[in-house]
């Protein structure tokens, strides 16, 4: 593939976003407000399985743990919000100036659960498996758990009355944003060394792949777009309690990246979209709800353990309708 | 001093909960090198089938030692034969797949009995299951008589509960170390492979060993429900989670190191909520499992083995 000019390659970057970007606007538009939390929950949905996928699926760790770092993340963009409620950077209107104030909160959600996720890759330097899977369930539940005992965050309560900042033209830039990092990643020579320590740990570091750091660097991007999940969520709901980020939530994503196939962007996007819609549908049904992810996994694991795609990205299954993108991967 | 003894008492008491749990654990580990995250669901089931023959049997008007009894042994049935079932149609057709596979169908079976038993009971059972959400309160079997050692207090049922697990923990050893089923287990659990070449039936072996190991967490949810008599679906959660925590405390997969790990666990986590914060208790574990893979990960009794290439 020749080497794009810097004017193309900085275009090809963006692309994404310019032609997403009037499509959500008029989304945002049109839909209606029932309509529109769904779609929500869809982005958000979306945003959680794709940057779980880097952990899962491209470096083949296995994390139980997203919730936590999605609530250090609306934890943290939260707080900003709230103590920046009413305040005008440099003097523009609140217009200008709110979606700034919330574009760093998310920011800095995003920096510290980043710093969570750096946290909880340290320990996988040891643990493989099924050890580093209790682990990081572990340390999403000891994030719960001080959250619920700290009275700066609202203890068990948590913090209502954030400002409403989320709408459907943040969270869809968001998703786009982390299907675009996951796709570029996967291709990159880093996402190269995740997918060598998915398929042969020993290997790759005979092969001279620092193991350690690329497994680190997995959980590091994966936590920090779990917070800008979380925070994008939370500012929609327009309130943050511990009770939103538990293992359940974790598991939730984890059958979304599981349903999709590991490794798989596509999959997981698609896994997310029609879990989220299929699960409104149950919404009459409540109880049926996990009865029906827990099957689901049984199932699943019994016929087709890969998931729906395996590794491998939709175009790969119609080469001929894709033609030009099956040739240049 | 005073205080100190009386968490003692707590602590033991929790602790050998924890033991007979992680005993579950450790078994299957050694057998199967699978965590079955449903053995704390198993110990939930326990609970509500001890709930359901308690309730049948009448133990409330006039219990017996008879009755406590059939609970007993009803509940460990009924345990034992959804711990096969579980092997039988979930993990053994993923034996020879990737490891990863198996643990996230032991998720999904741990959520199918958590949330199935959560589900609006069915019409036209004679007994209301599933039971629902709310809690149910399990019926008590005899009156509690609270004594005062040297300021601890200290009740039968606390008695009872140490000398049964402490039983239960005597017989097992016995059946580890002293009978072929015990020895074929071990075999097993050293090499799979061979021990399947030297005509020992490993299936068979796996399969009981599951048996085995639900049992003792049915014996373990009696055991807690006698004293604390409320019980709900989610209840196998935690307790299971820690009690794997104290599993790989004592080296995941060796039977005396799940027993000090359960009593280790037990005796930390009401020392450390007894003097400190008490909310903090279901840190506590989390806290001691990643410091103990991160200081010593084949855990106190376990063997390290090297990585082949």
């Amino acid at each position: 593939m020749p080497v794009p000019s810097l004017p193309g390659a900085a275009l090809r970057s963006l692309l994404p976003f310019l032609v997403g970007a009037p499509i959500l606007v008029a989304v945002q538009a049109l839909a209606p407000p029932e309509q529109a939390i769904i779609l929500v929950n869809l982005g958000v949905n979306v945003i959680l399985a794709v940057s779980l996928n880097v952990v899962n699926g491209f470096t083949g760790q296995f994390s139980l743990g997203h919730a936590g770092f999605m609530a250090v993340g609306a934890y943290t963009s939260a707080k900003i919000t709230v103590a920046m409620a009413g305040f005008d950077i440099a003097g523009l209107p609140p217009s200008l100036s709110d979606p700034l104030v919330f574009a760093l909160a998310l920011a800095a959600g995003m920096a510290m659960a980043a710093l969570a996720g750096f946290v909880v890759g340290l320990p996988s330097l040891r643990l493989r498996g099924d050890y580093l899977a209790i682990v990081t369930l572990g340390f999403g539940e000891i994030i719960r758990v001080v959250i619920e005992n700290t009275r700066f965050l609202g203890q068990a309560t948590g913090i209502p009355g954030l400002p409403p900042r989320t709408n459907l033209v943040w969270v869809g830039m968001g998703a786009i944003g982390t299907i675009a990092m996951a796709r570029r990643l996967g291709g990159s020579s880093h996402g190269r060394a995740m997918l060598s320590i998915r398929e042969d740990e020993i290997a790759a570091e005979a092969m001279g792949v620092d193991t350690t750091g690329y497994k680190v660097r997995a959980f590091v991007i994966a936590a920090a777009f779990a917070g800008l999940a979380g925070g994008l969520l939370v500012h929609y709901i327009l309130l943050v309690s511990p009770r939103m980020f538990t293992f359940v939530r974790s598991m939730e994503v984890v059958a979304m990246v599981v349903l999709g196939g590991m490794g798989s962007v596509t999959g997981s996007v698609l896994a997310a979209t029609v879990l989220t819609v299929a699960l409104e549908w149950l919404r009459e049904v409540e109880g049926w709800r996990m009865v029906m992810y827990a099957l689901l996994l049984i199932v699943l694991m019994l016929t087709r353990p890969e998931g729906i795609f395996g590794t491998r990205e939709i175009w790969d299954l119609w080469p001929r309708l894709f033609k030009r993108r099956a040739k240049a991967a | 001093m005073t205080q100190f003894l009386q968490h003692l008492v707590n602590g033991l008491s929790l602790g050998t909960i924890y033991a007979l749990i992680a005993l579950g654990y450790t078994m299957v580990y050694g057998v199967l090198k699978l965590i079955n995250f449903a053995h704390g669901d198993v110990y939930m089931v326990g609970a509500y089938s001890g709930f359901y023959l308690a309730n049948a049997l009448g133990v409330e008007k006039e219990p017996t030692l008879v009755k406590a009894g059939i609970v007993f042994v009803g509940s460990m049935a009924i345990c034992g034969a959804l711990g096969y079932v579980i092997e039988r149609f979930a993990y053994r057709p993923l034996r020879h797949r990737a490891r990863l596979t198996a643990l996230i169908t032991a998720i999904g079976v741990s959520f199918l009995l958590e949330y199935g038993f959560q589900l609006p009971s069915w019409p036209g059972l004679p007994i209301p299951f599933p039971p629902g959400p709310t809690p149910r309160f399990f019926p008590t079997p005899f009156a509690r008589v609270e004594w005062n050692v040297l300021g601890v207090s200290l009740s039968n049922y606390d008695v009872i509960s140490l000398l049964v697990a402490v039983a239960f923990m005597v017989a097992l050893q016995l059946i580890v170390y002293r009978t072929r089923f015990g020895t074929a287990m071990r075999a097993v659990s050293f090499d799979p492979q061979v021990a399947g070449l030297m005509g020992i039936p490993v299936n068979r072996i796996i399969s009981g060993t599951f048996v085995l190991g639900s049992m003792l967490a049915a014996v373990a949810a009696l055991l807690v429900a006698g004293s604390r008599p409320r019980i709900d679906p989610l209840m196998g959660l935690m307790p299971g989670l820690k009690a794997f925590v104290a599993a790989v405390f004592g080296g995941i997969g060796n039977v005396p190191g799940a027993m000090v790990g359960g009593l280790a666990l037990g005796l930390a986590e009401e020392y450390v909520a007894g003097y400190t914060v008490s909310s903090y208790r279901d840190a506590i574990a989390f806290a001691m499992l990643i410091l103990v893979l991160l200081v010593k990960p084949e855990g106190l009794f376990g063997r390290s083995r090297a990585e082949k290439v």
